[in-house]
């Protein structure tokens, strides 16, 4: 009985087992291999010891991604908050129209930045019709920004609001009950219990953030050059497989090391708390 | 009479929707008295609870604390607080603070909150639990930490919204002591809400009996118990056999074909009126001797005493008594003066019919559900 029902269970996951060894688990081993391999496949250590003169590209990268992340959560707290609090027929209205950019291409919406943001955008094009100068916002790292932040902006309000809408709403009439306003309530009740949600919508923005190569290619005009545009160009132009693999590998880690450091310091923040 | 009020409840109307929750109700609340409104589901015992929390306005209707009327004012600035129904302990915290919570809010200093919290702990019988997470209790424990969260604010009055309906039997009746102990060394007004008559009569100072919006009894356990005012609360409050009878004169009554006895005086002459008989008054005797006679249809034994089903004329009563009576056997009923209590006619007249329909399982089964109103 119980061989037949672990049989069953193995043969439901099969699939999933198989896609994660194809498309997961092989790359990854692909990856490390070429990182340290040549062209012709000896062993070395030259694409590490070359990773050197990307280090500022790693930082700006990073700095972006952080930048871009704190951005959503402060955008993206108080909404999903706002959205949580509606009846379920708005909220379920709400969370479509979140979701609605995501139903277009990335790379239409990416364009549609572009229009608006061009020096004889529409956005200086209504500027200049009010007899304001126009304001350079192309090709700086604002705009840069700006589009991981509406690109990504869904994935932090997605997690965070979907804790929220689960939160037990007596925890709040117990918290206004032993003294607690409207602040206190939110401060010390609606933050804390919805940590786990910012948690991984933190991780679901930063991610794709640090390596995104598409948005700075665009909005950046080439002049931000972040990690993923590196990394693109060693396979696309310069056909250095093994250079950008090890980028990659290195990508990998330092964003393992970014979220090891940023969960240490949410369970430490709690543990300030208690 | 109105001394020492805590709480005062004027003219108090509520409507969800369509839905009459509460029909102008008035009650007031003495300091320091232990006071339990009971009734089924959905008579809006939880509601009136929730009025004194300030979690509800009423639509109509004032609420007065020591004399001043609180209606609008909000929940934490209401020197209330409330034990809730799951407990809503705060996951993130620990147990020290969570008892602590209400205390860091009201930013006493820390010297005073740990002396407090360890008070209150001991209080509860959680000494040493301080570090343990709230999910790694049982909920016995997890219902303590709850008082002892509620009481660390010092509030002159604890709502309580059925506390002990999620823990079982035995821990029920240990809490029920304890909070009865903790009320009187306290000296603090406790508000207990529940649908367990037991419970309400066990624990309470004043029992408040509720249906559909309406108070339909206020008094002590006792008065509740022996002299209910109407149907209604003869059959929530214990195990009743209520019947159809004519006041002849006052203290003589009659009732399932045959003239008895009674206590009750001031009704009309042949005022039409509801009998209430408690199983446990009744003696069994042999038929020859009995004022009424009847068959066994049903016997239950429910160890300190037999259950037993008798028809007579028709008309099924429910009889506790020592002695075992097989079923098929013809015995007698004899009851004194004093176990016939009479009850004006109301609009509960005739609903709570007689045992025929009872079982062991209808009757779980019709068993008021803890489903929250609303």
């Amino acid at each position: 009985m119980s061989n037949r029902s672990s049989l069953g269970s193995k043969l439901i996951a099969a699939p999933y087992i198989v896609w994660s060894v194809l498309f997961i688990v092989a790359p990854l081993i692909f990856v490390v291999y070429y990182s340290f391999t040549t062209a012709d496949g000896s062993f070395t250590l030259a694409n590490m010891q070359e990773l050197g003169k990307y280090a500022p590209t790693f930082l700006r990268s990073i700095w972006f991604g952080i930048v871009a992340t704190l951005i959503c959560l402060v955008i993206a707290f108080p909404l999903a908050y706002f959205i949580s609090q509606k009846t379920d027929k708005v909220q379920r209205t709400l969370v479509m129209l979140v979701m609605l950019p995501m139903w277009m291409s990335f790379l239409i919406r990416t364009y549609s930045w572009m229009a608006l943001l061009q020096d004889t955008g529409i956005i200086n094009g209504f500027l200049s019709k009010l007899g304001i100068d126009p304001v350079h916002m192309i090709n700086t790292p604002g705009a840069v920004i700006l589009g991981m932040v509406y690109n990504f902006l869904p994935y932090m309000i997605m997690p965070i609001y979907s804790v929220m809408a689960k939160l037990d709403y007596s925890m709040v009439e117990a918290c206004q009950d032993l003294g607690g306003n409207r602040l206190t309530v939110v401060r010390r009740c609606i933050i804390p219990m919805s940590m786990p949600g910012v948690i991984s919508g933190i991780t679901m923005v930063f991610v794709p953030s640090v390596s995104t190569f598409y948005i700075s290619q665009k909005l950046g005009g080439g002049s931000f050059d972040l990690i993923g545009d590196v990394i693109e160009r060693q396979f696309q132009q310069s056909y250095n497989y093994n250079l950008g693999a090890a980028i990659s590998l290195v990508l990998m880690v330092l964003i393992l090391i970014c979220m090891a450091v940023m969960n240490r310091f949410t369970e430490e923040e709690e543990g300030m708390v208690i | 009479m109105k001394e020492n009020v805590i709480i005062d409840l004027k003219n108090i109307s509520v409507k969800f929707g369509d839905n009459q929750v509460l029909k102008d109700l008035n009650l007031y609340i003495r300091d320091k008295e232990f006071i339990t409104f009971l009734g089924p589901s959905g008579c809006g015992k939880t509601t009136t609870l929730r009025i004194i929390a300030g979690f509800i306005e009423p639509d109509e209707g004032e609420v007065i604390f020591e004399g001043k009327k609180i209606n609008g004012v909000p929940p934490h600035k209401r020197q209330v607080n409330t034990i809730f129904q799951r407990y809503a302990l705060f996951p993130h915290l620990n147990v020290y603070e969570n008892v602590a919570f209400g205390l860091r809010i009201k930013k006493i200093p820390e010297k005073q909150i740990k002396e407090t919290v360890e008070e209150m702990l001991a209080l509860v019988n959680l000494k040493g639990f301080n570090k343990r997470n709230i999910n790694s209790l049982s909920g016995g424990q997890q219902q303590r930490v709850a008082i002892a969260r509620a009481l660390a604010v010092k509030p002159r009055v604890l709502l309580l919204d059925e506390p002990l309906g999620a823990l079982d039997l035995k821990l029920r009746k240990d809490m029920q002591v304890e909070l009865k102990n903790i009320q009187q060394r306290l000296g603090i007004t406790f508000i207990y809400v529940t649908h367990d008559q037991e419970e309400a009569l066990s624990m309470s100072d004043t029992v408040v009996v509720m249906d559909s919006g309406v108070i339909q009894q206020i008094g002590t356990p006792l008065d509740i118990y022996n002299e209910p005012k109407n149907a209604f609360v003869a059959d929530f409050i214990g195990e009743s056999n209520i019947l159809d009878g004519i006041m002849l004169d006052d203290c003589l009554v009659e009732f399932s074909g045959a003239r008895f006895e009674c206590l009750d005086k001031g009704f009309a002459k042949n005022e039409a009126i509801d009998v209430v008989v408690r199983p446990e008054d009744v003696d069994v005797v042999p038929v020859e001797k009995g004022m009424l006679k009847g068959e066994v249809t049903t016997v239950t034994f429910k160890g300190v005493h037999f259950e037993i089903i008798v028809d007579i004329g028709g008309f099924k009563w429910m009889i506790q008594t020592t002695d075992y009576h097989p079923e098929g056997s013809k015995i007698g009923l004899f009851i004194e003066p004093d176990a016939i209590h009479i009850m004006k006619k109301s609009e509960y007249s005739g609903i709570y019919g007689d045992y025929s329909s009872f079982s062991e399982e209808f009757d779980e089964l019709s068993d008021p559900e803890e489903v929250e109103e609303e």
